[in-house]
């Protein structure tokens, strides 16, 4: 094998086989957060344990120059700026959330989606980042 | 019936999780106890805690392990057990009498006070448009509350990147 680091071959397989179901069930998650069980916290945290799946089955120079800790940073914090904007947007008018038609479509129901991808977003790649912090600073101790 | 049976497997498995010297084997009943809590919401009619609480519990306990398993612990016993085990003995009944006295303030199980609460649950639908009427309440009626808890999200990851950034460490060592 080229590559030594992480886990056996079989954990390898198998990691490269449901990493990306994972993610995409978080995904529908978020997106399907105002209609079904789940939203915007609970889809992030799943798209966050399937980044720290791969990490975890193939070291953590996986991810390579594709995601450093500034980027994850810069997205975490846009996240949470749109989910300030649509949280304070209170402030502005006299009602908080544009009304939407009673249904049970994805799109029909007002700002709600939005809310639930910003906090995907600084959920997911919030807790990806803990993640990583913490792997870095385990290995920097162990030298 | 079935909430009895998962609380009182809940309840063994956090005091093993105590009880255990091995680290791991502690972190291993810990998530059982996780697991228990996970079906206990889900037979409380609440499907949107029991998969926050499974996924977050998942999270924490392979954060936990990966923190954890170089650098086992081992037990502190010395030779003050009169002192601790009475101390511990009055907590315990300090905190069974004040929850005793909380508790009976406290409206029955499932027959909470809907004074707020009424008008989310009555109008909800129709001012949003949203099925999921918890996921309604929280990101429109509640917004403010999801805000904070978001801000103390991103207090968390901030402070946990000033506190292992190199810079300030190469520094300290000159």
């Amino acid at each position: 094998m080229k590559n030594e680091t992480g886990m056996t071959l079989i954990v390898k397989t198998v990691t490269r086989l449901t990493t990306g179901l994972i993610m995409i069930y978080g995904i529908y998650i978020i997106l399907h957060g105002h209609v079904s069980p789940g939203g915007g916290f609970a889809g992030g945290v799943i798209i966050a344990l399937s980044l720290i799946h791969l990490v975890l089955a193939f070291g953590k120079d996986v991810l390579g120059r594709k995601f450093t800790i500034e980027r994850g940073v810069f997205l975490m914090s846009l996240g949470a700026l749109v989910y300030l904007v649509y949280s304070a947007a209170g402030f502005m008018g006299k009602r908080q959330i544009p009304e939407g038609a009673a249904g049970s479509g994805i799109f029909n129901t007002g700002l709600i989606p939005l809310g639930d991808i910003s906090l995907g977003l600084l959920t997911g790649i919030g807790l990806f980042v803990i993640f990583m912090l913490l792997v870095s600073l385990a290995d920097r101790e162990e030298k | 019936m079935e909430l009895h049976l998962i609380l009182i497997f809940m309840i063994i498995a956090a005091i093993v999780a105590v009880v255990m010297k091995d680290l791991i084997s502690s972190l291993i009943a810990l998530s059982a106890a996780g697991l228990g809590l996970s079906l206990a919401f889900l037979i409380l009619k609440a499907p949107n805690l029991a998969i926050t609480q499974l996924v977050v519990e998942i999270l924490v306990i392979i954060i936990l392990i990966r923190a954890t398993i170089r650098r086992d612990l081992p037990r502190v016993i010395d030779g003050r057990w009169v002192f601790n085990t009475s101390a511990t003995l009055l907590f315990i009944a300090c905190f069974l009498v004040f929850g005793y006295l909380a508790l009976k303030e406290l409206p029955d199980f499932g027959e909470p006070a809907m004074r707020a609460s009424a008008g989310y649950i009555l109008s909800g639908f129709e001012k949003t448009g949203a099925g999921n009427i918890v996921n309604a309440i929280t990101s429109s009626f509640r917004s403010y509350d999801a805000l904070g808890e978001a801000a103390v999200l991103f207090a968390a990851i901030i402070g946990l990147l000033a506190i292992t950034r190199k810079a300030g460490r190469v520094r300290h060592e000159k």
